[in-house]
């Protein structure tokens, strides 16, 4: 849950500054994320029609058009149109005259840092919360007016009315501004049949006239006047340096204005950069092309010794062996297992990379004690703590002195929660004296990303008579995101196993979930999902696998295994150290087992996948719960001659109450084609340290030609949102791989597919 | 110092005849709708229109652009009057994150202007070369083929 507190009237002044005059931190191009930016000169920048702002999110215009702050970053997940949605609802607005404005970094908003599909989940309430408190003001504006009861008026479509009399929010806002802003407790918040907005097909999306223009600002587009463009050549091996390097070609490029060589900075790797030497030039090609000039002798350190496949190798045998218990039941190990009922099975993934089609960038300008920062993050606040900790600024005396823009992101699938790119602008222009703009290329993006982490999952498991199991065994080995911020962890952390690992939700009477020591050599980060990635790819595979084995359908092995409807929580199952997505505790977020059956029985319904297909097609099924969510998937193939052709893809998605249900499906067509390249062609590996990858020539993604028909099928629910980004992606791997199994007779377990048979 | 026309202006570009046609436009001509992708005229994010006909403006030099006609997305309509194609990607709500789109809409666009009536295959073949990450393709194609219609109706 958020932490935000509804700020009073002086607070709020004290904060924005409205107090001081038409003066205030937060330019008219910073504060408004979609407007093309053609000047910025100062941190301070005159405005011209503040409005009147009812609380921190809701800012009435003179002719009552609203801006709405959308505080959570946009990377094409559609918050900047979900979060806004959901603040008018509360208001009453007409959302013909609601305008988004991206949020810049500022605590007063609460948690900015998005990730985990979180936007909704955790800030639903607050978000509706800060609606209400817009709506009361005005009401309590008009009560005053009329001589009335607040509780009497009401308001509807940008109006609040009282019997036949009404006054628009044009005409109360001035006076709402005045009004203290009311405790949270005292507000009502509408009742779900009063929604006018959320859950509505007929939403227009905020922003798309400006991205079908051109006219939206990414953070690649940022144009200060006098700014340098940086290019920074980094060591090819995560904690290398460089040795020594010679500038004397570079330099002589028409256009390149400095070489400077970033710092060292030593392991932890964390979110920082860690060396380099940028190239900094007065347009992008000339960084480029003086970049290729430089001389540049690297000590690449230790992890020179890393090599994926080796490494691969060696957490396939990890996963062989007992390890560090993290969800116990019953006593596996005193069982002894009948070989002819038994499956054991190893699954591995590679490494992966995000690939957003916009690679990383921003820019940083510092004038004296001020710093301003436009960048395309998922973490603005706790980028700007980087910026201030970069500067030698205080976190506190100085926090106002760092103006940090959020831009909208061209992707990001969780590499822009790290402001690697942020705080190389923030060295560069401290050091150049100049504000710089760095942008990265494609290969940089490829070559120094924060990779989803290679995998090798283990499960060995006994069917019972009756086609379950009670007894299993599951194992998972991957290098550990935790291990960036300390350089020691050696193990997946609780939070790691929460991800569809540890908290399988079988009914299993002896139970053991395991992971083994492993060290790590490489930048390891969020991708969307994350280790669900892995951990649903082994079981949705497994359990197709039993199927066979048992000789009925995957779905009924799920159903089998899943056991009876029930609330599960895995805390209470053996896996204390659950945590649930950040929801651990509440009872409307308890994993439902009917949800997940729900979910199956949809998509094998909607897509037919119960029907028997010619030979040489087959569908797969598969489904996950992540982020509160439940997503299951059907996949029909046909395998010729050893080639896959993907002919449909199916996703049935309960995601709770669904705020803006088109977003929903766009969520779900991305995941259905992210998790194409992603299973059949998609790998990033390392040899001698250094990424193999370059381009989208080495490191494919689907193309429209290599993409089937896709159908959305979306549950309609009124529980608890869950999240919607990422839990698309799960179900989607094995889906694809039991289709090939069932059109072939091929089992892979080892992605992507087009290392064992063509695609 | 290159001549050329720039979504319908005649202007020189001060920059060296080598720079890729996409930083002139981007950081010369301070267009900036127009995207970087990949550098190497693998993902189309960087596609304009060079004398009608769509091209990577990564792998492009200035130099080819002397005395032609260049239109960008900037050069095909503004919010207010939208391009029937830009017009098709907003009913279809195709974009997500939208960074590709710009040069997905000029692929579109060039399509549309020699074939009224695409067929699927066709629509993939003339947008094989434009990569979407976030995977509105499905949409995409809806859209081109609704813009084709409203095309012809326009005609008609």
């Amino acid at each position: 849950m958020s932490q935000i507190k509804n700020l009073n009237r002086r607070q709020f002044m004290a904060l924005t500054g409205r107090a001081g005059g038409v003066l205030m931190l937060g330019s008219a191009l910073g504060s408004v994320g979609l407007t093309t930016v053609s000047s910025a000169t100062s941190v301070a920048n005159k405005t011209d029609d503040l409005g009147n702002s009812l609380g921190a999110f809701v800012t009435i215009k003179d002719d009552g058009s609203v801006d709405i702050i959308c505080h959570r970053a946009e990377m094409g997940q559609g918050i900047l149109t979900s979060v806004p949605q959901i603040i008018a609802d509360e208001l009453g607005a007409d959302w013909s005259r609601v305008t988004a404005v991206l949020g810049n970094a500022d605590p007063k908003y609460g948690n900015q840092n998005t990730g985990g599909s979180a936007s909704i989940r955790t800030h639903f309430a607050h978000v509706r919360q800060m609606g209400a408190t817009a709506r009361d003001l005005l009401e309590q504006a008009a009560a005053n007016q009329w001589g009335v009861d607040k509780n009497k008026v009401k308001t509807q479509n940008h109006h609040v009315v009282y019997h036949d009399k009404s006054l628009s929010f044009a005409e109360l806002a001035s006076a709402a501004a005045m009004l203290p802003v009311p405790d949270a407790a005292s507000l009502t918040l509408k009742d779900s049949a009063e929604y006018t907005l959320i859950g509505k097909e007929d939403i227009t999306l905020q922003g798309i006239e400006k991205i079908v223009t051109g006219q939206a600002t990414y953070a690649q587009d940022i144009h200060i006047p006098g700014m340098l463009i940086a290019s920074v050549e980094r060591p090819p091996v995560v904690g290398g340096k460089v040795k020594s390097f010679d500038a004397s070609e570079a330099k002589k490029v028409n256009g390149v204005v400095d070489v400077i060589r970033l710092k060292d900075r030593s392991f932890p790797v964390n979110v920082k950069p860690m060396s380099g030497v940028a190239v900094l030039a007065t347009n992008t090609w000339a960084a480029i092309e003086g970049r290729k000039k430089l001389k540049i002798e690297w000590d690449h350190g230790t992890n020179v010794s890393h090599d994926s496949e080796a490494y691969k190798e060696e957490l396939i045998k990890k996963v062989q062996i007992k390890s560090k218990q993290a969800r116990v039941e019953g006593d596996v190990y005193a069982h002894k297992f009948d070989s002819s009922r038994t499956i054991e099975a190893t699954y591995t993934v590679p490494y992966h990379h995000h690939m957003s089609m916009e690679t990383p960038a921003a820019t940083a300008v510092i004038e004296g004690d001020r710093c301003q920062i436009w960048s395309g993050t998922q973490a603005p606040q706790w980028g700007k703590t980087l910026v201030l900790e970069e500067l030698g600024w205080d976190p506190k005396t100085d926090y106002d002195k760092v103006e940090f823009n959020t831009t909208l992101m061209g992707g990001a699938f969780g590499r822009k929660s790290k402001n690697d790119f942020t705080i190389e602008a923030v060295e560069l222009a401290k050091a150049s004296g100049k504000p710089v703009k760095v942008v990265w290329s494609r290969e940089d993006d490829v070559k120094h990303g924060f990779y989803h982490s290679t995998a090798a999952n283990y499960i060995k498991a006994e069917l019972t008579e009756d086609n379950r199991s009670d007894n299993w065994i599951q194992r998972v080995v991957a290098p550990p995101i935790a291990w960036i911020f300390d350089d020691k962890t050696s193990h997946l952390q609780d939070g790691d196993l929460s991800l569809g690992f540890a908290d399988i939700p079988f009914d299993i009477k002896n139970l053991s979930c395991e992971t083994p020591e492993v060290t790590t050599h490489v930048r390891t980060g969020w991708l969307r999902s994350v280790g669900n990635i892995n951990n649903a790819f082994a079981l949705g595979s497994f359990v197709d696998e039993l199927a066979a084995k048992a000789g009925i359908s995957t779905q009924q092995m799920w159903l089998n295994l899943l056991g009876d409807d029930r609330s599960f929580d895995p805390q209470a199952e053996g896996f204390e150290g659950y945590t649930h997505y950040g929801q651990t505790g509440k009872k409307e977020y308890l994993l439902q087992i009917a949800r997940f059956k729900g979910v199956l029985k949809e998509v094998v319904t909607k897509s037919g996948a119960d029907k028997t297909l010619p030979e040489g097609q087959g569908w797969g099924i598969s489904v996950a719960a992540s982020f509160n969510s439940y997503a299951a998937a059907a996949t029909k193939v046909s395998v010729v001659d050893d080639k896959v052709t993907v002919l449909e893809m199916h996703t049935a998605i309960d995601c709770g109450l669904a705020i803006t249900p088109d977003r929903v499906r766009s969520q779900m067509e991305g995941a259905m084609i992210m998790g194409l390249s992603m299973t059949l062609e998609s790998e990033i590996t390392i040899k001698s340290g250094a990424i193999v990858q370059n381009n989208f020539y080495d490191y494919p993604v689907s193309r429209m030609t290599q993409v089937p028909d896709l159908y959305v099928h979306l549950v309609s629910s009124d529980e608890a949102p869950g999240g919607v980004g990422e839990p698309g992606l799960p179900p989607i791997l094995p889906s694809i791989t039991n289709a090939i199994f069932h059109a072939s007779g091929t089992r892979v377990r080892d992605l992507p597919v087009k290392k064992r048979m063509k695609i | 110092m290159v001549k050329l026309t720039l979504n319908g202006k005649a202007l020189t570009l001060d920059a060296d005849p080598a720079m890729p046609l996409l930083y002139a436009i981007r950081d010369i001509a301070e267009l900036t709708g127009t995207k970087f992708g990949c550098g190497l005229g693998l993902c189309g994010a960087c596609t304009i229109h060079l004398d009608g006909n769509p091209i990577r403006s990564c792998v492009t030099p200035l130099s080819a652009a002397k005395d032609k006609v260049v239109t960008t997305i900037e050069g095909l309509g503004d919010e207010q009057t939208l391009h029937p194609v830009q017009a098709a990607w907003v009913t279809n709500k195709v974009p997500q994150c939208g960074y590709c789109q710009s040069g997905q809409i000029m692929s579109a666009v060039a399509l549309l202007e020699t074939n009224t009536s695409p067929s699927d295959d066709e629509i993939e073949a003339a947008m094989q070369g434009n990569i979407c990450r976030c995977g509105t393709y499905p949409r995409i194609k809806k859209a081109i083929k609704e813009a084709a219609d409203n095309l012809q109706k326009v005609k008609a």
